[in-house]
């Protein structure tokens, strides 16, 4: 079973949802640059049902090249976080399958 | 930004589609993203990130109002690998001082 693409959801759009083909391929693009968009403006998602994508900023640390050895600082970013909604790791919970 | 928002400024950039079309758009994708992950399948948007479950091993846990230990059960949670153009975005915001 592959993984779900933004190819599967517009299909999904066109079939349930009723958008012609050209809408729903744009409905699916639309829903993920606006999303980046908002974290690219330091600005938190909230989808209820399924959970928030927060905004850190780290400060910088020291680190290591791991082939060399050599001292190396990690500089200061800011990095996107996803905390599961309560309803999302409800369901996701049940889920039996092999250890992934 | 919340999922009216969302949906709000999704509806107000194109012509076509009415404000409940769109939210209804938006509510289907979370669902069928909310579905696929609790039948234990990967997600993967280029560049904006993959989402899986990841295992979490069966533990002795306790409650903490009455001190008494429990077994909790083996588990999977959702986990979000962010892309890498979502992570130069996101990055690039800090250093242009948002």
């Amino acid at each position: 079973m592959g993984a779900l693409t933004k190819a599967d959801m517009a299909e999904r759009l066109y079939e349930e949802v009723g958008l012609n083909k050209r809408e729903a391929k744009e409905m699916v693009e639309s829903f993920f640059d606006e999303v980046r968009s908002s974290l690219g403006h330091n600005e938190q998602v909230k989808l209820s049902g399924f959970g928030n994508f927060d905004l850190r900023d780290k400060k910088q640390r020291p680190g290591r090249n791991p082939k060399t050895g050599e001292e190396i600082p990690i500089t200061a970013r800011r990095v996107v976080t996803f905390r599961p909604g309560q309803k999302l790791k409800a369901k996701v919970e049940a889920y039996a399958g092999t250890q992934s | 930004m919340t999922k009216s928002e969302l949906v709000e400024i999704i509806a107000s950039k194109q012509t076509q589609l009415s404000v409940k079309d769109v939210e209804l758009a938006v509510k289907t994708i979370i669902d069928l993203m909310s579905q696929t992950l609790s039948q234990g399948q990967r997600i993967e948007i280029r560049g904006f990130g993959s989402f899986s479950l990841h295992y979490r091993a069966p533990r002795a846990g306790r409650n903490p109002k009455t001190g008494e230990s429990v077994q909790l059960t083996a588990k999977h949670v959702p986990h979000f690998k962010p892309g890498k153009e979502l992570r130069d975005q996101v990055n690039d915001s800090l250093k242009a001082g948002y």
